[in-house]
């Protein structure tokens, strides 16, 4: 496959001004199939901004974008479920696609909230609501996964799992991924292409690229380009489930 | 034996009530209640114009509620004033603009208290054809929209996102709105129509816990509302359109005692 057709969105210096105020400017980007690419950043640095604009949410930006699939799991940062609906989960679930039982099931078994299925949505807890999200986007079977900051509220164990999870979804159905996230760690071992955002791209590349670059060490300090260190020397293995270490 | 008028306004009332019940539910969800009040408000300036040009009352009020529709769009997208003060603003130049020409039409002899509050004896066999049609036409549209319509109805953005077109969706709700107003006007009357919409709605909100079968019983709630109205209407010589949402309000009454028990039984 030459690599244009496994492009599935793909930003060309687009920017988006709310109010005359630039929200994000001059990105661009390209997710691949298979691929994750990360976004990451300070707050109000344009993120969910730049996620919403690959996502044709904001209509009228500049710069353009190219979208290849219609076939997109979205979890947003932060989501206003309106109570007046009667809503469970296993409803919310088909919200925007119909999708077999088994489909359902297995997703959220995956994601740890099977025993949720026919609780009301209005009662879950923020991690609880946030695994069901995940559920929910990777269900449909994407091409295209949105992950605005997927595991806020969730357990340290649990992001964990979420994040191996995220990373086997990845391999497995081949979709391409975009990732907003705040844990460095994560971004720096399990993503292929780190798109560092202040209002602007600062700076972008594999892990290894950005954490070398001085812009990003100023933006989150010289400790958090220790991290990829870290990493670096753990290359050599990688942890299943369970905790336990497989050689590569 | 029941009087002919009386077996007509029943087929309209049962008519009415299965595509208030699942459009009502909609209005609760999106919080669209006083935009349902705006449009019906200004139904009275259709009526007008339906007698003035000799129209069909059904399509006069339709096409004049969408206009107002689409005049609230324009001036929210223009305007820097909030979405309730628009809505105040246009229900009721509307029926003042409406009420001042019927001032204007000595010629005919209007029954206000007919079109603000239902009549049933005003109920033709047309009449039924229309409500049956139009209802059927309504409800088709509904369940064509209804993915998108109800995504976004539980989040714009994710129904957006996953390319579920829920603009498109919400236009052509604002347009079934406007057409559920036109079929059940001479029915339950101007001012009273948004109540048959909310009420059965809000009574099936209390003892539901999917979106199905809040739709379900609010369709139920309604035609027991139209059936209990119409029956002491006749019995009391009351109007047709605050008989049925008495009705309503106690089946509503009803819900909320069934919420009490069943609090009572899990502790």
């Amino acid at each position: 496959m030459s690599s244009e057709n496994s492009t599935l969105v793909k930003l060309n210096n687009a920017g988006f001004k709310q109010n005359d105020k630039w929200l994000v400017e001059g990105v661009s980007l390209t997710v691949k199939k298979g691929k994750i690419v990360t976004l990451i950043g300070p707050n109000g640095s344009g993120k969910s901004t730049t996620a919403k604009i690959a996502l044709g949410i904001y209509k009228n930006i500049e710069g353009s974008v190219e979208k290849y699939t219609n076939k997109v799991g979205y979890v947003p940062q932060k989501i206003s479920i309106d109570w007046t609906l009667p809503l469970r989960v296993y409803d919310f679930m088909l919200l925007t696609e119909n999708i077999k039982d088994e489909t359902i099931d297995e997703a959220l078994t995956l994601t740890g909230v099977i025993h949720l299925k026919n609780k009301n949505l209005g009662n879950l807890s923020g991690g609880e609501f946030q695994r069901v999200l995940i559920a929910r986007a990777i269900s449909k079977k994407p091409e295209l996964l949105v992950l605005d900051e997927p595991v806020q509220g969730v357990d340290y164990t649990g992001e964990i799992a979420l994040y191996e999870l995220i990373k086997r979804i990845s391999d497995t159905l081949n979709c391409g991924i975009l990732l907003i996230s705040h844990d460095l760690h994560t971004v720096m071992t399990a993503t292929d292409h780190v798109v560092c955002l202040n209002g602007h791209v600062c700076c972008s590349g594999t892990p290894m690229d950005v954490a070398k670059n001085n812009e990003y060490k100023t933006l989150f300090g010289e400790q958090a380009s220790q991290i990829l260190s870290v990493y670096e020397h753990k290359h050599d293995h990688v942890h299943s489930d369970k905790g336990e270490i497989k050689k590569n | 034996m029941f009087d002919d008028f009386f077996i007509r306004a029943l087929i309209a009332g049962l008519g009415i009530a299965l595509v208030t019940g699942p459009l009502g539910c909609f209005v609760v969800w999106r919080r669209l209640s006083y935009f349902g009040d705006t449009l019906a408000h200004s139904a009275l300036l259709g009526v007008t114009l339906a007698y003035s040009f000799e129209l069909n009352i059904a399509l006069s009020v339709f096409i004049i509620s969408s206009l107002i529709a689409l005049i609230l769009i324009q001036l929210q997208k223009k305007t820097n004033l909030p979405g309730d003060a628009l809505l105040g603003l246009l229900a009721h130049s509307s029926l003042a603009v409406g009420l001042v020409v019927i001032g204007f039409l000595t010629f005919i002899r209007f029954d206000i208290m007919g079109l603000l509050f239902g009549d049933i004896l005003a109920v033709t066999t047309d009449d039924l054809l229309i409500i049956w049609t139009g209802g059927a036409v309504i409800l088709l549209v509904l369940k064509l929209i209804w993915k998108p319509l109800f995504a976004s109805t539980v989040n714009y953005e994710l129904a957006e996102a996953e390319g579920l077109n829920p603009d498109r969706a919400k236009a052509i709700f604002t347009i079934l709105m406007a057409a559920v107003i036109a079929i059940s006007i001479k029915m339950v009357g101007l001012l009273l129509i948004t109540g048959m919409l909310i009420i059965p709605a809000a009574m099936a909100r209390n003892i539901s816990d999917s979106p199905q079968k809040m739709m379900l019983f609010s369709i139920i709630g309604g035609l027991l509302s139209v059936l209990l109205g119409l029956f002491s209407s006749l019995e009391f010589n009351t109007s047709s359109g605050p008989s049925i949402i008495m009705a309503a309000l106690v089946l509503f009454i009803l819900s909320l005692l069934n919420i009490k028990q069943s609090i009572k039984l899990k502790n």
